[in-house]
Parts: C-alpha cells; sequence; structure tokens
C-alpha cells in the first residue's frame, strides 16, 4: 500500500517497525502513528542455513 | 533418509508420556549410579577447578567442609586445586543440581522413576535462599544447615515415601507440576503452590511415621519456610521425563541445557552424549539490595532442565505473580511463553495455561527452529555472587546465548547430511 506525499505531508507517516525495537519507541517519543513487529535475523548464517533447509528437504 | 519431523515427534511423546513419581531417598554414595568417596557433581557441562566459576568454587568449598575432608575454606581450596577431588556434571550420573549443584557422597537425595520407560533420577533437598551452598556460600551456618538436613529432615522424609511406596501411593510429582502450573507457579522460580501441594500429599505419611513431634514440626516449618523446596523434585521429573526422550536417532529436540557458571551446554537427543557448549550468559536480573551488576556471575544451574521439559520461562504466562520478582509485567510473561511456541516440536498435553484458554505449555525445543528463527530459550532463574561464599544477589530472566544451538545445528547437518 502507497501513502501520496500530500497526504503523507498532512497526516504524518503510518510506520510498521520491523526488528529492533528502539526505532518504535523514537517514532512514538515524536507521536508518529506506529506499529512494532517483534522480528529476529536467523541465527545461522548462510552456510549453516543452507544445510539445515537441504536437511529439511529430506537429506541427499 | 532420516525423517526428523517423525524422530522428533517420537522424542516428544517419550518426553510428554513420562510418568516421574518419587520412590525413595538415598545418601548419594549409596544411591547416585557412578557416584565415589571424594567425587563432587557440579551443574552443567563439565568443568575443572581452574575453568570453575566462584559460586561452583564456594560450592565446592562448603562440600569440602560438610564431608569432613577439609577444617577451612582455605584447607578446601587447596584440595580442590591440588586434584584431590574427581569433578564430574550431575547429568553424568542421571541427577540434576540447581544453581552450583553440588552434590556430594553424604549427601541425602530423593529417587525419581519414571514409571514409562523405567529409567531414574536424582536430586539433593533443596536448602532455601539466601546464603546457601548452591549459590556459592560456605558459612558455618550453611554447613550447619546441611547437617540438620542429613540427621533430621532426611530420615523424617525418608520414612514418609517408605510408606507411601509400601502403600503403593507413590508421589505423583507430574500431577503437582500440572496443579501447580494453575496456581501461579511457573516452576523455575515460583514454586510456592508446588512445594505446597507437595507437603499436603506427603503430611499424612509423615504423621504416620514420625515419632518425635518436635523434628516434625521443624521439619514441616522448614519445607513451609521454602517456597524452592519443590524446585529440586521437579527438577529430577523433568530429569527423568528429558532422558527418556534422549537417544532417538534423527531427533533435534534438546534433551539438557545446563550452566555451569562459566559455561552453557546442550544435549540433543539425536547426537548422543556429546555437549554442545559456549561462554554461558551474564544475568541480566533484578538484583537484591546492595548489590551491583558487576557482582554477578554468569548463569549457573541444572535447573534449565525446567524449560527443557516445557515449564519455567516457558510457562510464565502462567505465573503472573513471579513478575513482581523477576521483572517486567504480566503481558510480558504472556510474550515470553508465545514466543517460545516458535522454538518448540509441540505443545504439552499435560501442562497448561489457564491465561492462555488452557494452550498445553511450548514443549521439546528443536535446535534447528533456534538456528532458522535466532530465537534463543528464555529462563527465569536466580543469579549468584561471582566470589564464593556470598550467596545469591538476584533473580530474573536470562536468554540462553544462540551459539551453543548453532554448534549443534552444524553437527547435526554434519551427521544426517552425510556429507
Amino acid at each position: 500500500m502507497t501513502m501520496s506525499m500530500t497526504k503523507l505531508l498532512k497526516e504524518g507517516p503510518k510506520v510498521v517497525n520491523i526488528g529492533v525495537e528502539q526505532f518504535y519507541a523514537d517514532l512514538k517519543t515524536q507521536k508518529a502513528e506506529a506499529v512494532s513487529m517483534d522480528w529476529k535475523p536467523s541465527a545461522a548464517g548462510g552456510d549453516l542455513l543452507a544445510r539445515l533447509k537441504k536437511l529439511r528437504k529430506g537429506g541427499n | 533418509m532420516i525423517d526428523i519431523e517423525k524422530a522428533n515427534g517420537e522424542a516428544l511423546s517419550r518426553l510428554l508420556s513420562a510418568q516421574p513419581v518419587v520412590v525413595g531417598m538415598g545418601k548419594a554414595k549409596d544411591t547416585v549410579p557412578g557416584m565415589k568417596d571424594r567425587m563432587l557433581l557440579h551443574a552443567g557441562p563439565p568443568l575443572s577447578w581452574e575453568t570453575a566459576s566462584g559460586p561452583i568454587r564456594g560450592g565446592v568449598m562448603a562440600a569440602c567442609m560438610y564431608e569432613g575432608w577439609a577444617d577451612t575454606p582455605e584447607d578446601a581450596e587447596k584440595l580442590a586445586a591440588g586434584g584431590g577431588i574427581t569433578f564430574d556434571p550431575c547429568h553424568h550420573h542421571h541427577a540434576v543440581g540447581p544453581m552450583a549443584g553440588i552434590v556430594s557422597p553424604s549427601m541425602p537425595v530423593f529417587v525419581l522413576e519414571n514409571r514409562t520407560a523405567g529409567n531414574t533420577s536424582y536430586v539433593t533437598m533443596n536448602e532455601g535462599l539466601g546464603k546457601v551452598l548452591r549459590m556459592g556460600a560456605f558459612a558455618p551456618e550453611v554447613i550447619e544447615r546441611l547437617r540438620w538436613m542429613e540427621k533430621v529432615l532426611y530420615p523424617v522424609l525418608d520414612a514418609g515415601i517408605r510408606l507411601s511406596v509400601e502403600r503403593g501411593q507413590e508421589l505423583d510429582v507430574k500431577n503437582m507440576i500440572a496443579q501447580a502450573l494453575h496456581m501461579g507457579d511457573e516452576l523455575h522460580n515460583r514454586n510456592k503452590a508446588g512445594t505446597s501441594l507437595f507437603l499436603r500429599a506427603i503430611a499424612p505419611f509423615l504423621v504416620e511415621t514420625c515419632r518425635n513431634s518436635a523434628d516434625l514440626a521443624e521439619v514441616i516449618r522448614f519445607i513451609d519456610k521454602n517456597d524452592h523446596f519443590f524446585l529440586n523434585l521437579a527438577m529430577a521429573a523433568g530429569k527423568a521425563s528429558t532422558e527418556a526422550a534422549h537417544g532417538v536417532e534423527g531427533s533435534s529436540l534438546v534433551t539438557v541445557m545446563a550452566r555451569n557458571g562459566t559455561e552453557f551446554g546442550i544435549k540433543v537427543s539425536g547426537l548422543g552424549d556429546d555437549w554442545f557448549t559456549c561462554q554461558a550468559a551474564l544475568p541480566d536480573v533484578l538484583l537484591f539490595p546492595g548489590f551491583t551488576r558487576e557482582d554477578t556471575n554468569r548463569d549457573i544451574g541444572d535447573s534449565a532442565i525446567m524449560e527443557t521439559y516445557g515449564v519455567g520461562g516457558f510457562a510464565l504466562a502462567a505465573a503472573p505473580a513471579i513478575v513482581q520478582f523477576i521483572g517486567g509485567t504480566p503481558k510480558d510473561a504472556a510474550n515470553y511463553t508465545l514466543e517460545m511456541y516458535e522454538i518448540t516440536e509441540g505443545e504439552n498435553n499435560m501442562f497448561t495455561i489457564p491465561a492462555l484458554n488452557f494452550r498445553g505449555t511450548p514443549t521439546g525445543i528443536d535446535i534447528l527452529k533456534v538456528a532458522e528463527t535466532g530465537v534463543t530459550p528464555v529462563l527465569d532463574t536466580g543469579a549468584a555472587h561471582r566470589e564464593p561464599g556470598k550467596g545469591q544477589v538476584g533473580a530474573g530472566i536470562v536468554r540462553m546465548p544462540a551459539e551453543a544451538f548453532l554448534k549443534a545445528a552444524g553437527a547435526f547437518a554434519d551427521r544426517y547430511l552425510g556429507e
């Protein structure tokens, strides 16, 4: 969904924050309309993640 | 080709179908498999005196004086540093120990049996809060309390438990845990309801067997004043249940999570006896008055078996009252539980949470889910002073470090991808 520049300037931003909660807290301090989603990147690095995906698909 | 889903289903089924009951008590040297003279069991993965943290060292010093191997803390330190003591993890002996987790040969232990699989587990009696051996304290009152526990508490409880077994009315710890969850406990940092249920269940047997009313009154007062008395029994129930889930080929479920104050370690059902370890977390907890964060030791104790079992931090939504003690709000507590469903295999069929519409607690931590999501287990735990002899400094929430899970996930891929 997009927001026109005029609407943005008139009504202010509506933000969905994903991840680091401090960005959400800063927006709220400035009274911006915002929601925060708790999300973290995968703990495993690229190589391990690829191998785990392979395992999930049934190995060799 | 390995079917991980099927293997994890089997491991979870073994964990959930376990029926741990109290079948007896005994001195560790006569009861715990592999226990030897001059041997001390400790919490967490293997360690040496050189790598041992302050609370482990303090607990070792207390145990040496309790056993009569040393007269002073200094003598005990010399004995341990000189190689005069054999150290071994509790988990290598089907046992668990809270905080420092020290088990010495003369300490009485409860014996629990998983009636489904027939395996047994062992745990000491809980000493209470504050200046206690498990928090690394070794003052004279600590040793005196341990001796009272051996000379008075143990025989009184032992006689009562014997009678309960003779009558075929063994104390059903799993049932007590299920009830305690509905009474505001999460069974790691809050065991008030569990302790009350245990006392209520054992009381008639104690009254029938104890001939000394002064001793009986002292025993009941001791248990009543120690809200954590049930923790040890619940931990042994967790150990008997998770151990039954160990050794399922192809399963990526965690069967041991434990910390020794220096390292955090896990074992995985389908990865044999290997420990996967990393540095233990530094708990950022609510501190008792007079202590600072610099006083806090790294995370310690086998009590993480409670989360491995599907309660403790995983059942925080059941225990809104505990947030006053560990920090946060009841909403935070519920969120911690909800987050843990992301890294677990299933929902508990016996342990349920009223505030979540009696949803089963998240149970069966999957190393692959931890590695894939980046979500790590939360524990609500006690924190010990980093120096030997000082005791507990606070309690709160602590996240387990991802590194041990990533190492285990790597080993799991090595083994089951065959690359």
